[in-house]
């Protein structure tokens, strides 16, 4: 679904775009580094567990946060939105985040 | 302090004169991201779509922030103009042959409307207006909250052109106890648990309001891809979680809408500041709704090194929740006094209003810059910030810190 273009792709496609006046199209850029989880144990369920929605900067760029912060987060994603992950993943996620992203 | 009314605040404030006439001197200027400011600090400049250099939020859904460079005039270029989406994946394609935009529900004449008819069908209306992400500058909340950790650039000013709502609906009919309006976009959560994003306004408020647009054009040109192509919704003075980008459905319903980005999303607290005390939860919510004031120094940039006894022009934009600005002050003394700064053009009581100042900095030292803007029913900001579980409707005095010799 993502493509991987690099600048010229990019502007490639904005080219073609504007010649096509009746017809959009953007391609989406891929996620950035910037949104790398920290490395540590647990990164990799987080990682396959967390990504599916959104981009992992939604992780990254929030305020530090104890246990009870990043419980709160990954039930919501659970609960609210309907992130499907089980019980053991789920303390998992959150020992990750309350170490790498905690305060 | 929770329970000091923002109105209140704004009316006890005071008018110290002393117009000073703004030189024709251009300040200092830099293009640099303010690399001291706690929120944006490491956050990348990345290039999107019809897009310049714009902050980085998050990139999929894309979020992406206007550098403070970009408020030193009234009007926000569409390239530099943010991008909020909430759900994956959002359009990357739009087929004009193909869009419609489809007006359903409680109507007697259901109308499927293609962007010629929008454009042939309905007198062309224009406004211009602030378009303001309800959780901008987020990231300066104490405590902090969970949430878009936005600096201060999730805002824009542009000129819409559209048809406007209230046309829309009425060719479309709406039916006797027809309460709200729903609205949609193309933006589709591909995980059928994620709430699509749809919001609501009464049908009262849009056949009242001139000014609620469906817009299909911004600055001129056609709407960015990222900014709702072919066509958003347009509410003035009211936050940008109203403004539905990419349109392509509203719903005449019976009954007030409540799912998931009505309530509980996009709620405050149900009081005149919309404010709890910090760290605590409101007892009743209503969604958010009117912006509040606002006002900010786009130049100097912070941390600029001035020199002592020349004049420097300091700018930057207000703006309010739709009344217009009146008075837009500035203080280099710590908010011991204020003074008026010139007003730019008026565009219109929705728009970004221009300000300037000329200051000279009498001693070396770090010295500090204060704006306050206060509006036609005496809004006004407060110098404590005021806080709420969400992150939403800051509008504290802002300030700038800068070196002097
Ligand atoms: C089923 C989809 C889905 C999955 C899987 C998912 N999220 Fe989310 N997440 C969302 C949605 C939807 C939002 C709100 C997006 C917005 O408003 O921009 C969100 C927002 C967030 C936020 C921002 C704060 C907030 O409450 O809005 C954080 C932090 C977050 N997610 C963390 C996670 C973590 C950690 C995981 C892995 C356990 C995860 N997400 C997995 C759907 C998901």
């Amino acid at each position: 679904m993502r493509r991987l273009l690099g600048p010229a792709g990019l502007l490639l496609a904005l080219a073609t775009s504007v010649a096509a006046a009746a017809d959009k199209t953007i391609p989406m850029p891929p996620d950035h580094a910037y949104a790398t989880l920290k490395p540590g144990p647990g990164v990799e369920v987080t990682r396959q567990q967390c990504v599916s929605c959104h981009s992992t900067d939604y992780i990254v760029m929030q305020p530090r946060g104890d246990a009870k912060q990043w419980d709160g987060v990954v039930t919501k994603m659970i609960k609210v939105f309907g992130a499907p992950v089980n019980d053991q993943d789920a303390k998992t996620i959150v020992e990750y985040l309350a170490t790498q992203y905690g305060n | 302090m929770s329970d000091l009314s923002r109105r209140d605040a704004a009316k006890r404030i005071v008018r110290f004169g002393a117009l000073l006439a703004a030189g024709g001197l251009a300040g200092p200027r830099a293009s640099a991201l303010a690399q001291d400011d706690p929120v944006l600090a490491g956050r990348p400049l990345v290039r999107y779509p019809e897009k310049t250099d714009l902050i980085l939020l998050t990139s999929r859904p894309p979020q992406l922030e206007t550098p403070m460079k970009y408020f030193d005039r009234a009007i926000t270029p569409n390239e530099a103009f943010f991008v909020r989406y909430h759900v994956f994946p959002i359009p990357l394609e739009v087929d004009l042959a193909t869009w419609r935009l489809r007006i359903t529900g409680r109507v007697d004449r259901p109308l499927e409307l293609s962007l010629d008819d929008l454009k042939t069908r309905f007198p062309r209306a224009a406004v211009t207006a602030v378009n303001q992400c309800s959780g901008n500058s987020r990231g300066r909340f104490t405590p902090r909250v969970l949430g878009g950790q936005w600096g201060d650039g999730a805002m824009g000013n542009a000129e819409w052109v559209g048809a406007r709502l209230k046309d829309i609906l009425t060719a479309a009919g709406v039916r006797q106890g027809a309460v709200q309006a729903t609205f949609d976009g193309l933006d589709k959560p591909a995980f059928p648990s994620v709430p699509d994003f749809v919001k609501s306004l009464d049908i009262a408020r849009i056949m009242e309001d001139q000014d609620i647009l469906v817009a299909y054009q911004m600055n001129g040109a056609p709407l960015p891809m990222l900014n709702g192509y072919p066509a958003r919704l347009v509410v003035p003075g009211w936050y940008a979680t109203y403004w539905v980008k990419n349109l392509s459905e509203i719903a005449v319903i019976d009954h007030v809408f409540e799912k998931f980005w009505m309530k509980p999303g996009y709620r405050i607290p149900d009081n005149p500041c919309g404010c709890v005390s910090p760290g605590t939860a409101p007892a009743r919510t209503v969604p958010i709704n009117r912006m509040t004031a606002r006002s900010f120094i786009a130049s100097p940039v912070p941390g600029t090194r001035l020199p002592v006894g020349r004049p420097v022009t300091l700018k930057g934009i207000a703006f309010d929740g739709g009344y217009g600005i009146q008075e837009v002050q500035v203080s280099s003394d710590g908010g011991a006094t204020w003074r008026r700064a010139d007003l730019g053009g008026d565009l219109g009581r929705y728009s970004f209003r221009e300000w300037a100042s000329t200051w000279t900095p009498a001693q070396t030292g770090p010295a500090r810059i204060m704006v306050r803007a206060l509006n036609r029913i005496g809004e006004s900001q407060g110098r404590e910030p005021l806080w709420n579980p969400a992150g939403y409707l800051r509008n504290v005095i802002e300030h700038i810190d800068l070196q002097v010799g």
